[in-house]
């Protein structure tokens, strides 16, 4: 069976997706801090990548990989708020792209497996 | 940790340290300014080992292919070999040949190059005084069409490259050149709107876009906007009045305080931009000078609905205080 990636269109459809999320996030009273850095170009990079990887894409990422990468934001505070708030966004910004709601369900319970790795737990 | 082998030395460079960090801890960096990856005034050659990719951004694809990159950027995960970035084969020599001043704080400086450089305007350089090889990042205000090269140049109180770009050095004095840099230039469709906004000397490389926009035939709106926090930060009044004259080019020049001249609203860039009523979803953005004003607007643009791709920005990254 073909992945969502590939069912939703692949690499452009991140690409269209990635404004969309960054906006959504960043206009997030409960989340921007987290993704407000100065290098936008930078941060957009890392979101596309987040993208690929919640829609089951190309990528090299491990759970321990997702561990080290979020660590210095559990130091933050990054909680189960925002880790919900981030899927919530991610689910929103598909639904904006046409993906169908049992789709978007689907990506949220596989992101719920990466719960206790990017909250360091 | 991570060990560096640099001219028959070896250093540790600590966890999450940088190869400029490291080496100026050793007493022997190169040349540096921004020390935050923008302007490319610490390029170094790696001859061995591997570079994490943020150590190469931005730079071009042939710099890359040669392991060239930046001091600033590179956190070394593993063992590096690294070298000075080869001068001769990557520096242009270039002569002072003309010096005006444009306003109290802003001097008009001309360069001829020995030989041929390629580049779009809009672009930077890095510019290397030769005696002892300080490196600053300036824009290009010229087309490559013209015979000189032009830079906007700003006195920074207590700057070392301006006060001698602007005072002290005389014409016919040598520099080298390295570059271009950046991805500031024209590139859109012939219909696009253009929205420019800059501060400071940050016009520099907006008037070079405009003409090189108009030069290539562009016929959509032009909006270039040019802001100060005073009057005194504002230039090039005339040649900004005389590109206005073209049906396609609208100019706007605001300070936030103090005495407005003739022809300037007093009114925050950012809010002059967004209210004016451009159609962001097909325009295409460039950003450049105080690296507040160029990261704000790039923020407020992006909610307002620019995709991120249509926005080009060279924040001015000044050298932090003592380095
Ligand atoms: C991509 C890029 C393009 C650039 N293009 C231009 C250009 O076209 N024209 C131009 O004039 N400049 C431009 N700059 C800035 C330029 O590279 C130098 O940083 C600037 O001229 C100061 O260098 P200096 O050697 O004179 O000062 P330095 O000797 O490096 O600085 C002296 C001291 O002044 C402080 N200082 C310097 N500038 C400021 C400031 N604005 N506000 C507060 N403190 C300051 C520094 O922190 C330092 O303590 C650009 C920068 C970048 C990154
Ligand atoms: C299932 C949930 C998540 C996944 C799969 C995920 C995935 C990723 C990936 C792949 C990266 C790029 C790492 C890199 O290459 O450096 C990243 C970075 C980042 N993530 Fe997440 N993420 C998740 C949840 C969150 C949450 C809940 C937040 C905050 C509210 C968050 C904030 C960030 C930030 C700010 C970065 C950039 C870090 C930096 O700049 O150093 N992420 N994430």
């Amino acid at each position: 069976m073909s992945s969502i990636y590939e069912q939703i269109g692949g690499a452009p459809a991140v690409d269209a997706a990635v404004d969309i999320f960054y906006r959504k996030v960043l206009a997030d009273d409960r989340i921007s801090d987290f993704f407000d850095g100065t290098d936008m170009d930078a941060q957009a990079a890392k979101q596309k990548a987040f993208i690929t990887m919640a829609l089951g894409g190309p990528n090299q990422y491990t759970g321990k990989d997702m561990r080290a990468a979020h660590k210095h934001l559990v130091k933050r505070g990054l909680s189960d708020s925002h880790f919900d708030a981030v899927v919530e966004n991610l689910g929103a910004t598909l639904q904006e792209l046409g993906v169908p709601a049992a789709t978007i369900g689907t990506i949220a319970e596989s992101l719920g497996g990466l719960r206790n790795d990017v909250l360091d737990r | 940790m991570a060990r560096l082998t640099y001219r028959g030395g070896s250093f540790e460079a600590e966890d999450g340290e940088s190869v400029l960090e490291c080496l100026e801890r050793a007493g022997c960096a190169p040349p540096s300014s921004c020390r935050s990856g923008q302007c490319q005034s610490c390029l170094m050659k790696a001859t061995s080992g591997s570079l994490p990719p943020a150590a190469q951004q931005g730079l071009k694809d042939a710099w890359r292919a040669q392991g060239l990159f930046l001091a600033c950027a590179c956190r070394p995960t593993e063992d590096l070999e690294v070298a000075d970035a080869d001068g001769g084969a990557l520096e242009v020599a270039a002569t002072i040949t003309g010096r005006e001043v444009l306003s109290d704080e802003v001097v008009r400086i001309r360069l001829a190059t020995g030989s041929p450089f390629e580049y779009r305007a809009g672009q930077f350089v890095s510019v290397i005084r030769p005696s002892d090889r300080l490196t600053r990042p300036y824009s290009l205000a010229s087309l490559p069409s013209e015979p000189q090269l032009e830079l906007h140049v700003r006195r920074v109180p207590g700057g070392r490259m301006s006060a001698w770009l602007c005072d002290e050095a005389p014409i016919g004095e040598p520099v080298q050149l390295r570059g271009p840099a950046g991805e500031c230039f024209y590139l859109a469709g012939e219909e696009q709107p253009l929205v420019l906004a800059g501060t400071s000397t940050g016009l520099a490389p907006l008037v070079g876009i405009v003409r090189d926009a108009l030069d290539r035939g562009h016929r959509g709106p032009i909006a270039l906007y040019h802001g100060s926090v005073r009057a005194s930060g504002l230039y090039l009044a005339d040649e900004l009045d005389t590109l206005a004259t073209h049906p396609n080019v609208r100019v706007v020049r605001s300070v936030l305080e103090g005495p407005t001249p003739d022809g300037v609203v007093q009114e925050g860039l950012d809010a002059l931009v967004l209210g004016s009523g451009h159609d962001l979803k097909a325009a295409r953005a460039w950003l450049c000078g105080a690296p507040e004003l160029v990261r704000l607007l790039k923020k407020k643009l992006f909610l307002a609905g620019m995709p991120l791709k249509a926005i080009a920005s060279d924040p001015f990254v000044v050298a932090p205080a003592g380095a």
